[in-house]
């Protein structure tokens, strides 16, 4: 098993209140690892850590380490805006831009310069529908404006999109959380296939989800990692307390 | 007894809130005799009698306070030319202006017949204020007590005061509309007069505008032209070189304080630059002249320009200097309103900050944006103060802006100040040019609503 993260140590703080502290934990390549807990526990500071999103909001500041294929992400000679081309993102809300549907998908690949002409981009944005199992349905309407879509296929879109940039990580944070069973069921089959190529962390309310796609969870509590181990050991036999009364519903 | 305006409406008021706590406390009393609840609040129940005890008075005073003293001039009027049958409409008009003004006291006369008109007149002022006194006074306190009475607890006293409010919200509308109207109304006209006089196709096509016409049949004056092209020409060139200083200063300004700034730097900053929008426009106009033109003027000599020393380039300049806080407030505001999402869904996928303003964020943000530039073009096409301070009045056919122009603005002050006759081709034609402003400013909203209607990216 090779790590594609490696986390030591990593805080987070908002001004004086720490989201999360002393999270230390490897996060292998090509399986889907889940990230579980009661809100506010911070999963969600945890997943934009991986991808310095958390730059951008103001007061925020890090601390321990987060390695990348045995690289610093927050060494000095790192450029956030490549590491987000190499680690994408979905999230929560389903967020395509007020545009075609072509260009939403079009969109990374245009701005990194990953296609020489016309030609490419198009297959770039096809094989990225095609890879989003969203070819079939969108192929008459290119053109249409990506917001007409239903809330799944926005969503479908969205993650169409991380993948046209070929990331190596893709982050999703709560991607099903406003949609539908089976637009949900659509996403999670997704996630299933995506996962051989890429190394995919999911970040969830629903612990039927992260028992049902991922292979390793990590349950998180009021900002500690309290429990990292093989999905299937979590879910039958949690070493720890904590863990145990939040699968079985005591609380959160 | 008199009974004076102020006096009937502070009645008026204290009786319709008396009726207020009166139908409030009434309706909780009543409430309680027949152990019940009230079907809303005891305000409402309050609110509903204010309203019955004050609108309809408060009405009945308006329509006696604007009316009555024409209707008792209309009876003077009919009374003095029944005494003397012989006197045409305007002598009788005369004579009834007199009266009203010895009955004021504001001149005094010898004729008795006049004195004795006066006193009845006084008289039936008098008789109208303490009627109309009178009148308001006992239908406020009626009504009052009539809705009071009727009030009971189960009747819905919250539905009828709603239905007031939005009723006084419709109102407002139509108000607002309905003055619009007017206004449009009354520049037709007045330019239909002038078109009466002038032919329509010279005033829009024509190159000349000389507006001096003789005033006396007695004076020698060259015939007026009254070619509008010049004069619109030098709105447009004004407005041009305004909009060229103030679009890219305000917009990225406006891009810099929604995305870049801290907060601390825009709390500063964006309220120094609406100080800008408070300044008066006669202060920047002394600025125009006295500051910008000269520097214009020695630029223009230190490059071997030819410089007016009125010229275009001053007053657009400081014209656009006037703009920006209208195009960078609103736009900041516009580009704050762009959902979050978008810029975290930019970022997420490895776009640089001026990837995502640019590709993303002032796509989605144009239809704001084009009203912002929108409204600051408007400001600039009817900015007068600066125009006429700096940039002269002469009509110069010309798109040079070293060369000093005039614009319609300033042509209609030009035209109506001083002693003017409205009924002088001279004074008209401000008409003409003030409804020819109308439409221009009208085509260019429903051309910048069009362009903004097909660049828009709708988010929701």
């Amino acid at each position: 098993m090779t790590s594609k993260f490696r986390t030591k140590k990593v805080e987070v703080s908002y001004g004086d209140k720490k989201a999360i502290r002393d999270i230390s934990l490897d996060i292998e390549k090509n399986i889907i690892t889940a990230l579980i807990g009661p809100s506010g526990c911070g999963k969600s500071t945890f997943l934009r850590c991986l991808n310095r999103m958390n730059d951008v909001i103001e007061n925020c500041s890090i601390k321990g380490s987060i390695h990348l294929d045995e690289q610093d992400i927050y060494g000095p000679d790192i450029d956030p805006v490549e590491l987000r081309a190499r680690v994408g993102m979905v999230f929560q809300k389903a967020n395509p831009f007020p545009k075609s549907i072509f260009d939403n998908i079009a969109y990374g690949p245009r701005i990194h310069g990953l296609a020489s002409n016309d030609s490419e981009l198009k297959d770039i944005v096809h094989n990225s529908l095609e890879k989003a199992g969203l070819m079939d349905e969108v192929k008459d309407r290119l053109n249409d404006q990506a917001t007409g879509l239903s809330g799944g296929q926005q969503q479908r879109i969205c993650i169409a999109r991380a993948i046209a940039v070929s990331p190596e990580v893709i982050l999703m944070d709560e991607p099903c959380s406003a949609l539908d069973p089976i637009a949900t069921a659509k996403i999670e089959e997704l996630m299933n296939e995506l996962c051989q190529s890429y190394t995919i962390i999911i970040v969830t309310h629903s612990m039927q989800q992260a028992a049902r796609v991922s292979k390793k969870t990590a349950f998180f509590h009021l900002g500690d990692l309290i429990e990292y181990n093989d999905t299937d050991k979590i879910f039958t036999q949690p070493e720890n307390q904590k863990t145990q009364d939040y699968i079985t519903g005591r609380f959160g | 007894m008199t009974l004076p305006l102020s006096f009937v409406f502070f009645v008026l008021l204290g009786l319709s809130v008396y009726f207020y706590y009166h139908a409030k406390s009434g309706i909780v009393r009543k409430a309680a005799l027949l152990s019940d609840r009230t079907k809303a609040l005891p305000s409402h129940y309050g609110q509903q009698s204010f309203l019955w005890a004050f609108i309809p008075s408060f009405l009945i005073l308006l329509v006696l306070t604007i009316g009555g003293p024409n209707y008792i001039d209309q009876i003077f009027y009919n009374k003095i030319q029944e005494l003397n049958p012989t006197f045409n409409e305007s002598f009788v008009s005369l004579i009834l202006a007199k009266v009203i003004n010895v009955s004021n006291g504001k001149i005094s006369t010898g004729e008795e017949n006049i004195i004795m008109l006066a006193k009845d007149y006084k008289i039936a002022f008098e008789q109208l204020h303490f009627f109309r006194g009178l009148v308001v006074i006992l239908c406020a306190a009626l009504l009052g007590m009539i809705i009071s009475y009727r009030q009971k607890p189960g009747s819905n006293a919250r539905e009828q005061v709603e239905k007031f409010i939005v009723n006084i919200f419709f109102a407002s509308a139509v108000i607002a509309i309905f003055t619009t109207v007017a206004i449009i109304l009354s520049l037709f006209f007045e330019a239909l007069r002038f078109f009466n006089l002038y032919n329509f196709f010279d005033f829009i096509f024509g190159l000349h505008w000389a507006p001096n016409v003789a005033i006396r049949t007695d004076q020698v004056a060259a015939e007026g032209s009254f070619g509008m092209i010049p004069v619109l020409l030098g709105t447009l060139l004004i407005s041009f070189i305004a909009m060229c200083v103030a679009i890219p200063i305000g917009l990225f300004s406006a891009i810099y304080l929604a995305e870049f700034a801290t907060p601390k730097i825009r709390d500063f900053v964006k309220p120094t630059l609406e100080i800008l929008a408070g300044i008066p426009t006669v202060v920047y106009g002394y600025f125009a002249a006295l500051t910008a033109a000269p520097f214009f003027r020695e630029i223009g000599f230190s490059l071997g320009l030819d410089v007016s020393s009125e010229s275009a380039i001053a007053a657009g300049a400081v014209m656009g200097i006037m703009i920006i806080p209208f195009i960078s407030s609103l736009s900041d505001d516009v580009i704050r309103a762009v959902p979050q999402s978008l810029r975290d869904g930019s970022m997420g996928l490895g776009a640089t900050k001026a990837e995502t303003i640019y590709i993303v964020i002032l796509p989605a943000a144009i239809p704001g944006l084009v009203g912002a530039v929108l409204l600051a073009v408007s400001r600039a096409i009817g900015e007068t103060m600066i125009v006429v301070m700096a940039a002269g009045l002469s009509a110069n056919l010309t798109v040079n802006p070293l060369e000093s122009v005039t614009t319609v603005t300033v042509q209609i002050v030009s035209l109506l100040t001083g002693d003017t006759e409205f009924d002088d081709i001279k004074t008209l034609s401000a008409f003409g040019l003030g409804l020819a402003l109308f439409f221009f400013t009208l085509l260019l909203n429903i051309f910048a609503l069009s362009i903004s209607r097909r660049l828009a990216e709708r988010y929701d």
